[in-house]
């Protein structure tokens, strides 16, 4: 992979030194399992993470967004306490990972972005040495094996050799991995990057369960948009070691969003003429800045607003529709996507660099 | 485990609490688990039956020679104080192997470094190839209790062995011989045991050090060979006699203060400290760790010139210290980088 140049990061890091003055930004909930505030590490010159300010909250979800070397490995690494930060801090679980890491590993499950197991032994063995190293004793760390297993769904394999895994194998075990500690917070480092679209879908719905029904907090880093879309509550777009952008996804859309919102709207296809009267009509909605029109039979009219008024927009020409009998067949407004969302936060920033995406 | 899937509901108690309830739920030390992972590892490895190998053929070969001639040497020596640990020292008549004498005890002292780099030499940078040791430290255990756990698992495998080999001579000794080893004799051959142990430690030491340093499994196990070569074979030895000899030979007056100052300066290597120390402990003969003394290694002792348990103890008391300081500093390098050391490739 090609990381960012040094140079780049740098400058990034002193054009933030101005907003610096910015006030402290005050803690949401004190008992957040994960907090950061002003969380920083540095590689000799290079700032890897730039005073991050981060909180993950009991019961939900929340995706790392981030390019290659944007720094979500090393945050999770100070997390966990294995990397001591440069400046600032971190609480995990209400404890300080530099200076308790036992007690935070103890209620930290964590999959790390390349996860590796003992070749020569099983899954189900290489699982009894972690619950033995968590103090579990025989008989509740068998009962609980065989419940993570079979959450993953790795139960028909356990008993083969490691060494004959495939990579998302290894990585389902690695989740299972991660939760035979029957942790109160769960870090992902890319989870699901090896999976199977099938497995991917299980495997989320098995961490929504967790988090459903035993209040578990989860933080997944991914470069997986979309799946990041579907399964997290909250998001935090990652760019060179800072935090550019917080919230669920309609947040952020509103925040990086462009300044409309799109309403597609479709109709039973009556001639030209009548496409014309519709889009007369549809242009009298108070909120409705632009109408298109579609040029060809069957296609759909976009109605252009702003995304405030979106909402009033979709309910008055549903309303206008029924009234005078158009025909109506469709009407949907089109999210932006992560996709775009992501790619608009970085530009916005002014972090993204020119390199592709490795 | 079950405290805290019982403290978790939908809306979990606050953080703070939830980490006092299960912080004092006893853990086994995470260096004992580490350990006996890895000598059940050991144990089952290849590794460990080339070390039996290894240590086997140390034994069965020096001993079989060993043993047809103590018995023509012991009619002569009644009553000498240590017929039964001539065994391990006795030199066989008519083989020569030059510098290296044809010993259970010389076969030993080339064999235990190898063995504790073998031991050691992939240590933390096994793990990290595998990819296991992000895993292995977001466990709740100590950092150090990694490279602690391994040292003792290591250090319990060849222990294993070698208390094989050395009931394997013993009893061997008691069906040729007919007699069994008297209380002064056990005690000395337990020490020896011992001495052995310390010096398979500092070598496990040094190979987990270069297990820390070295990134590479492969270029480790090198480095550890060649020093191996260089070190414990009898050819640094040597090679710094006759460097020393250059220098000295203007400088010094007489002979015995040239061989004495030569022994100073050999004793630089640990090897060299092994060899007098396991001298002294085996051969009641031996009154002094002065190069000359060690001459007598290959001889039966007469009654006239032999040291107890106790005063052969105390002559090499100072070895056994360097040893130790040699080996806990070797220990401690590796335990200092390892603690400063990135966790990811
Ligand atoms: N030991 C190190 N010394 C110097 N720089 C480092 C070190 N470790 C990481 N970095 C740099 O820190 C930056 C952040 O790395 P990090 O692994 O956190 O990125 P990431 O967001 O996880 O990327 P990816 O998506 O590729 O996993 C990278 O530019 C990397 O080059
Ligand atoms: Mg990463």
């Amino acid at each position: 992979m090609t990381a960012t140049p040094k140079g780049d990061r740098r400058v990034a890091s002193k054009a933030r030194a101005r907003g610096r003055d910015r006030e402290r930004r005050p803690i949401e909930d004190p008992n957040a399992p994960i907090i950061t505030r002003r969380l920083t590490k540095r590689y000799g010159d290079f700032v890897a993470v730039d005073a991050l300010d981060l909180e993950v909250h009991a019961g939900e979800i929340f995706g790392l967004l981030g390019q290659n070397g944007a720094g979500k490995t090393t945050t999770i690494l100070m997390l966990l306490g294995l990397t001591e930060p440069s400046g600032g801090g971190a609480r995990v679980v209400g404890l300080d990972p530099t200076r308790k890491p036992l007690e935070v590993k103890r209620h930290v499950g964590y999959l790390p972005d390349s996860v590796g197991f003992y070749d020569g032994m099983t899954g189900r063995e290489n699982l009894r040495y972690t619950a033995k190293l968590n103090g579990l004793d025989r008989r509740a760390a068998a009962v609980k094996i065989d419940e993570v297993l079979e959450q993953v769904g790795m139960t028909e394999r356990a008993d083969t050799k490691v060494e004959t895994y495939s990579r998302g194998m290894l990585q389902r075990l690695g989740i299972a991995d991660a939760l035979v500690k029957d942790p109160s917070v769960l870090i992902l480092d890319e989870p699901t990057t090896a999976i199977d679209p099938i497995g991917v879908i299980e495997i989320l719905d098995m961490l929504r369960g967790l988090v459903r029904d035993r209040g578990l907090a989860v933080l997944l880093s991914s470069h997986l948009l979309s799946q990041v879309q579907s399964v997290c509550d909250r998001v935090g777009i990652f760019a060179a070691g800072q935090m550019i952008g917080v919230g669920s996804v309609p947040q952020l859309a509103e925040q990086f969003g462009e300044e409309s919102a799109r309403i597609e709207v479709g109709f039973e296809d009556g001639g030209a003429d009548a496409r014309a009267s519709i889009a007369k009509q549809l242009g009298e909605i108070p909120g409705v800045d632009e109408v298109i029109a579609p040029t060809q039979p069957g296609e759909a009219f976009v109605l252009v607003t702003k995304p405030d008024a979106a909402r009033a927009v979709r309910q008055a020409a549903l309303r206008n529709a029924a009234s005078a009998n158009l025909g109506l067949s469709s009407i949907r407004e089109t999210v932006p996507s992560l996709d775009d969302i992501y790619r608009r936060a970085v530009r916005q920033a002014g972090l993204h660099t020119r390199r592709a995406a490795a | 485990m079950s405290a805290n899937a019982t403290a978790a509901p939908a809306t979990p108690a606050p953080a703070e609490t939830k980490a006092t309830t299960t912080a004092d739920r006893p853990i086994r030390s995470g260096w004992l688990t580490i350990a006996s992972k890895e000598l059940s590892d050991h144990v089952l490895s290849s590794r460990f039956y080339v070390l039996l190998i290894v240590l086997g053929i140390a034994a069965l070969i020096p001993l079989y020679f060993a043993a047809e001639r103590i018995r023509s040497l012991a009619e002569g020596a009644t009553g000498s104080p240590a017929v039964f640990l001539a065994l391990f020292v006795i030199q066989p008549e008519g083989v020569d192997l030059g510098p290296i004498n044809f010993t259970v005890n010389a076969f030993v002292a080339i064999a235990a470094p190898l063995l504790g780099v073998a031991f050691g030499f992939d240590a933390v940078n096994g793990e990290r190839h595998q990819g296991t040791l992000p895993r292995l430290l977001s466990q709740p255990i100590h950092r150090d209790d990694v490279i602690n756990g391994k040292f003792a698992a290591g250090l319990g495998a060849i222990a294993l062995a070698l208390a094989a080999l050395l009931l394997f001579v013993v009893g061997f000794g008691m069906l040729r011989l007919g007699i069994g080893p008297s209380l002064e004799e056990v005690l000395r051959l337990l020490s020896w045991f011992g001495l052995t142990l310390l010096y398979v430690g500092l070598w496990l030491a040094f190979g987990t050090l270069l297990s820390v340093v070295i990134r590479r499994a492969a270029t480790s196990a090198l480095v550890g060979f060649g020093v191996w070569l260089f070190v414990a074979l009898p050819i640094a030895g040597p090679l710094l006699a006759a460097l020393l000899g250059q220098f000295l030979a203007s400088g010094a007056t007489t002979a015995a203060d040239y061989y004495g100052t030569v022994q100073w300066v050999q004793r630089l290597l640990p090897g060299q400290l092994y060899g007098e120390a396991s001298a002294a402990l085996l051969t009641p003969g031996v009154t002094s760790v002065s190069s000359a003394d060690l001459y007598k290694v290959a001889t039966l002792p007469s009654n006239d010139t032999v040291l107890s348990f106790d005063q052969s103890l105390l002559i090499v008391w100072p070895h056994l210290v360097i040893l130790f300081a040699l080996m806990v500093g070797c220990f401690a390098l590796a335990y200092a980088r390892f603690m400063r050391q990135e966790v990811r490739a």
